[in-house]
């Protein structure tokens, strides 16, 4: 029972923070922040204390049944697998993290309560779904954390575009959502379950050749591609930008976003025996990572760079996952998670002290912003992959994971994937923090509160990679996999074109960015083509609006056109036609039969008309025709 | 004791006293009607915790002699499709009169009218003779002809009308289906159960024709497309509460009939127009949710979403599924206490600022926000949030009728979809965005307006994190019903 | 010693004096008054013919007792009926009054 409340109490921590944030937010005020601060930190804690069993081996499972569907119990639970534990490690860890330095972000904002509500709310759904020991209860926990992530986004509601991507957001999700949703009932009628430690490679190999089976898990992933930003849904994150910084930290970088990615791993056994379904998840992993890219490359807007790069290396994780790399998708997955989480909130640090975040207006931060700076340039140099931090490890997995899987255009796709990667970094370090000051705004270091947490992801990006590279014998491959384990060799060749390519990027960032500053601008009215193809993300918003959204638009229009002239015009014609036919029915009733009707009293009438003479109305005369009766019956008697 | 009888009786005796208050004592009015429609709410609840939960059949029965010459009985009951709706119906009813208290003019007459509105609805959910359902069907009627008609908005006359006439048409239709099955059977009888039992003895031909003669009056009530036109009309002109009770408990009326009369009696007919319901279901769906879109007036965009949550039900409905039949009853529940929010947060707006078009508003949510959060939660409900209400039952329906339909579930889903879209569209027009100066005086919601939110939200809230506590009140029944109909049990 | 027969001429002379009164005042309460003398008179002829023929005394007494109720209430209900057309009408004229006529 206490173990119970313990496992209850780590997403349950926040979700108290949250109700008591709501209820009392604006009593609170500052104070709010640290109501929220300690429940993260406490179910951070919390999470510790799980995930230390777990390293051991032991796997924690309690359900209870919720519905009851043809006898099959839909249950609620948590299980704390490795991977589980894992994903509690990055969410709790970066999660309290990130709330100690919105303290300092939002600082001035007059809805203040209201974002650790909202954080607070987030952390509960993102804990809630890390945990999910069934499909049901992660759809649940899914579609809460895209609550909280509209909440978020639209957090500046008053701007008229922060309102906009949130709504975007949502409903992307959704379409998404609606694959997932589908792909449950599939499987679950298909398998008679809903459970994950059912979705095993036993399981698995007993439906290899089922249809059913296969469709359920592209269907299911149809959530990871609305979740994790990935393409063709991935229109939906750069816009999320919208939101406060430490938001698109925490949500839409490091944690929410990953939770696609959680998906498919758990859902690994059944891409396994699916070959095609596979493929599928692969080719959209690696069109997403290289497309991505190439967005970024041409951004100007520091957060749009960044979300760029995390669509990118979601790709990466989608590939890795695609290819069969368990271990390398979910290891770059936590690896992502720090160094974008410090990006983000360097990028925060740099629009609070600076207030602008078009980097055309930035430059020569770096001695007015040292931690900022130096935080940052740790976390570029991981996410471009340079070893021995921690991009460099999951990264090169992912490559010798589509190397040995004999996926060679996947491989050298992403290897030119992870230069342009390189490239887009440096060049947002070097507009940012090098060359010559470009805006009169005095810039200033951010407060410690917003600092620390820097300096421990940057510590974070730097190690984080250790546990599974070759240094520590991939012991974190062998704790995820627990039991089967994969064989993991270092190969030479992948290695070098890794770092080749890592060094070429920051070879050409430097040469276009810090040696001739020039040069990028001609090039790019040499392939203006190009570069506004990358410029305006291959105009991928403007066709949908053209297409699906005006389509969607259009035919609600019609049908409400519809609905009034056909369906409504149907019911009024008929009460027209009716009251026509009335009137006609009406002229026959009051000329030919109430005319007979009428005769009749107009006769009688006539008729008594004239007996009514004799009545005067006087009562002598009445008296006298008294007397005369009385005269008459005497005279009749007599 | 006569816990049905009570139900019924009540508010005729509320009525009585509302009669001999002078017209003037308005405040005593109102509190008499909100007592007895409290105590209506309270008795439920004592009849709910005396309900047995293994018991199929019907409970609570008292069966005595009416009109003996033609074989009419009081015969009244509940079994677990009953006490749901009982259970939506009183609640609504005490929350609609507590919400009625902005009613200004011509008191005394409203209140009347309401309490007869709520003797019929009851009288409906409870009576198991064909002859005293049909009576109490039209009882609804007429005061909800008057209260639409009176305390209406600008097109009251006309909305009041179509309602009327459409609804009585629907409703000839099943009083021919009705007088045919008295004639059939013999001895003659009105008594559902015993025309149930009998059903074996119908052809398919008949219980073909039957089916549709019921199935019009049952389909214009709920509504089913394309008999949902009067809709929109009723629920932008009614008055705040009437609305909530329209959308809460009358089209509910539609849906319980197939559940009671349709389904047990005619089977065979039933199964027969299944595939056809289906195909009604999904275009209600798609169909209310796309013109939901296209609304301005925000009180038509909730009607449209009527529209198409109803389609659920009978989706859920024309699968012979338990799961498809349980989803169905819940929805039927479930979107009674999601739309009365949203019909009263619509009145909430409506009551202050005196317009409807939802473009006129813009950024309310920090001039409002108690308001704002509340409506953004009740939206989240309707557009089918798990963790609240609707995303049960919609996930039931689906759930239940995914093997049966498949390609139709599918295109369901869109309806989801198109929730989340018309809903948060108007989250945005009225919520968020710049904040429109002509909104500046508008004052937050009050504690009285909470208060007839407050039990509705809570409800959805249990019922989305724990359905348990009201899907066990319906499953003996339902089994039983699927087992008499012949459906399947998955 | 006087017979039947000048008793009967007194009351038959009483009764036309009635129905003259009856039938030629204009004031409501003159006919009223002329009513109540013929119903005396032959209330009298009761009294006469219980005196001289042979029948039992108490079935002539009844019906004169029975006739004075019956005036009595007359007068009661026809006095409440004169005073309420006064007070609509302003008159107990009759031949200012032709309510009966509609």
């Amino acid at each position: 029972m206490v173990d119970i409340l313990k496992i209850a109490l780590i997403p349950g921590l926040p979700l108290i923070s949250f109700v008591v944030l709501t209820f009392f937010g604006r009593k609170l005020k500052r104070k709010s922040a640290w109501v929220a601060i300690s429940a993260s930190i406490g179910s951070c804690a919390l999470s510790f204390c799980q995930i230390l069993p777990v390293t051991s081996g032991a796997t924690t499972h309690i359900t209870f049944p919720w519905l009851v569907i043809n006898q099959v119990p839909i249950e609620f639970g948590a299980l704390i697998d490795p991977l589980a534990a894992m994903m509690l490690f990055v969410v709790t860890f970066v999660g309290s993290l990130i709330v100690i330095y919105s303290t300092g972000y939002m600082h001035d904002d007059p809805r203040f309560p209201k974002f650790f509500a909202y954080l607070s709310l987030f952390l509960f759904s993102m804990l809630g779904l890390v945990i999910s020991p069934t499909l049901v209860q992660i759809y649940l926990f899914w579609e809460l954390v895209g609550l909280s992530s509209y909440f978020l986004i639209g957090f500046w509601f008053e701007k008229y575009s922060a309102a906009q991507a949130g709504r975007k957001a949502f409903i992307t999700n959704r379409i998404g959502d609606i694959g997932f949703f589908l792909g449950i009932m599939t499987f679950f009628y298909a398998t008679k379950t809903v459970r994950f430690v059912d979705i095993n490679p036993a399981l698995a190999h007993t439906y290899a050749g089922s249809f059913a089976v296969g469709v359920a898990s592209l269907l299911l992933f149809c959530g990871a591609i609305g979740k994790s930003a990935q393409f063709p849904l991935h229109v939906w994150l750069p816009d999320a930008m919208e939101g406060p910084t430490p938001v698109s930290a925490l949500i839409h970088a490091a944690t929410m976003v990953a939770a696609g990615i959680y998906l498919v791993a758990r859902l690994f056994p059944l891409f396994q025996v699916f070959p095609d379904a596979s493929q599928v998840v692969a080719i959209i992993g690696t069109i997403t990572a290289f497309g991505a890219a190439f967005f970024a490359l041409t951004q100007w807007d520091i957060k749009k760079v960044l979300a760029y790069s995390t669509i990118s290396q979601l790709g990466f994780m989608v590939t890795a996952l695609g290819v069969g790399g368990f271990s390398a998708g979910t290891f770059h997955l936590m690896t992502h998670a720090f160094f974008k989480a410090l990006l983000f909130l360097g990028a925060g640090s740099v629009i609070h002290g600076s207030s602008v975040q078009d980097m055309r207006e930035m430059g020569g931060l770096k001695k007015e912003m040292p931690v900022t700076f130096w935080t940052f340039v740790v976390a570029t140099f991981a996410i471009a992959g340079f070893p021995p931090l921690a991009g460099f490890w999951s990264k090169d997995e992912i490559l010798l994971a589509a190397f040995e899987h004999h996926h060679l255009v996947i491989f050298w796709t992403l290897a030119l994937t992870t230069m342009m990667t390189s490239f887009y970094m440096f060049r947002l370090l070097f507009l940012t923090f090098f060359g010559a000051k470009r805006n009169k705004h005095h810039a200033h270091e951010s407060p410690v509160s917003m600092t620390a947490p820097l300096i421990v992801l940057a510590f974070g990006s730097a190690v984080i990679g250790l546990p599974g590279s070759p240094l520590m014998h991939h012991w974190f491959q062998g704790f995820l996999s627990s039991g089967h384990h994969e064989e993991i060799h270092m190969n030479g060749f992948v290695v070098s074109i890794s770092v080749a390519s890592a060094a070429i990027g920051l070879a050409l960032a430097t040469w276009f960015y810090l040696i001739q500053p020039g040069l990028s601008k001609k090039l790019a009215e040499k392939n203006w083509l190009l570069y506004s193809a990358s410029q305006h993300k291959l105009w991928f918003d403007e066709f949908y609006d053209a297409t699906a959204i005006r389509a969607f638009k259009t035919s609600s229009k019609k049908l409400l056109d519809f609905d009034a002239a056909v369906v409504d015009g149907a019911v009024n014609q008929t009460g027209i036609q009716t009251v026509n036919m009335s009137r006609i029915k009406n002229w026959i009733d009051r000329y030919i039969v109430d005319g007979f009707v009428n005769f009749t009293g107009w006769f009688v009438s006539t008729v008594s008309g004239i007996g009514r003479l004799i009545q005067t109305g006087f009562i002598h005369n009445y008296l006298l025709f008294v007397l005369l009766g009385l005269l008459i019956i005497l005279y009749a008697a007599l | 004791m006569s816990f049905l009888s009570w139900l019924i009786l009540l508010p005729i005796i509320g009525i009585v006293g509302i009669l001999f208050v002078h017209r003037d004592r308005t405040q005593l009015v109102r509190v008499i009607a909100t007592i007895v429609t409290g105590i209506e709410l309270v008795l439920t609840i004592v009849l709910m915790t005396r309900f047995s939960l293994v018991e199929s059949g019907m409970q609570f029965v008292e069966h005595v002699f009416w009109i003996p010459q033609l074989g009419v009985y009081y015969h009244v009951g509940i079994d677990g499709i009953s006490l749901i709706m009982l259970l939506t119906t009183t609640l609504l009813s005490f929350l609609a009169c507590i919400a009625s208290f902005g009613i200004k003019e011509r008191v005394k007459e409203y209140f009347v009218l309401y309490l007869l509105l709520v003797m019929g609805m009851i009288g409906t959910f409870v009576s198991l003779d064909l002859f005293l359902f049909y009576i109490f069907w039209e009882v609804v009627l007429v005061p909800m002809y008057f209260l639409i008609g009176i305390w209406g908005g600008e097109r009251k006359e006309y909305a009041a009308i179509k309602f009327f006439l459409y609804t009585l048409f629907g409703s000839l239709f099943m009083l021919v289906g009705i007088l045919a099955l008295y004639l059939t059977n013999t001895p003659h009888t009105f008594d559902m159960l015993a025309l149930a039992q009998a059903n074996a003895n119908y052809s398919l031909h008949f219980q073909q024709i039957i089916f549709l003669a019921l199935f019009l009056g049952f389909a214009i009530k709920v509504p089913i497309w394309p008999f949902h036109t009067w809709l929109p009309d009723a629920h932008v002109e009614a008055p705040t509460p009437i609305s909530v009770i329209l959308a809460g408990v009358l089209l509910k009326m539609g849906t319980y009939g197939f559940f009671r009369i349709a389904y047990p009696i005619v089977p065979q007919g039933a199964h027969w127009f299944a595939p056809a319901l289906a195909v009604l279901a999904v275009i209600g769906i798609v169909y209310g949710g796309f013109v939901a879109f296209a609304q301005t007036d925000f009180k038509k965009m909730v009607a449209y979403s009527s529209v198409s949550h109803m389609g659920f039900v009978l989706l859920g409905l024309s699968v012979f599924t338990s799961t498809g039949f349980h989803g169905a009853l819940l929805q039927m529940f479930t979107h009674g206490l999601i739309t009365g929010c949203l019909f009263l947060l619509v009145g909430v707006l409506y009551d202050r600022a005196h317009t409807r078009d939802m473009d006129a508003f813009g950024g309310l949510w920090a001039k409002l926000p108690v308001y704002g959060s509340i409506l953004i939660f009740c939206s989240m409900a309707s557009l089918g949030l798990p963790s609240l209400a609707g995303f049960v039952s919609e996930f039931m329906v689906l759930l239940g009728s995914f093997p049966v339909y498949r390609w139709i579930t599918v295109i369901s889903c869109i309806g989801i979809l198109l929730a989340a879209a018309y809903l948060l569209y108007m989250i945005q027009r009225v919520l968020l965005g710049k904040q429109n100066p002509k909104w500046a005086q508008l004052k937050d919601i009050s504690a009285r307006e909470i208060f007839t939110l407050a039990p509705l939200m809570i409800l959805i809230l249990l019922v989305g994190i724990y359905p348990k506590i009201v899907l066990q009140l319906m499953t003996p029944t339902l089994e039983a019903l699927i087992r008499s109909v012949g459906g399947t049990l998955l | 010693m006087m017979s039947i027969n000048h008793f009967l001429i007194f009351t038959t002379l009483l009764f036309l004096i009635g129905l003259y009164g009856a039938l030629s005042r204009r004031n409501m309460i003159g006919i009223l008054m002329s009513i109540e003398i013929m119903l005396n008179a032959v209330n009298l002829n009761f009294i006469f013919f219980s005196r001289f023929l042979d029948v039992p005394a108490e079935t002539a007494q009844v019906f004169a007792i029975f006739v004075i109720v019956l005036a009595a209430a007359t007068a009661a209900v026809g006095l409440a009926i004169v005073l309420q057309i006064y007070r609509n009408q302003k008159t107990i004229y009759t031949d200012e009054i032709d309510l009966l006529k509609w």
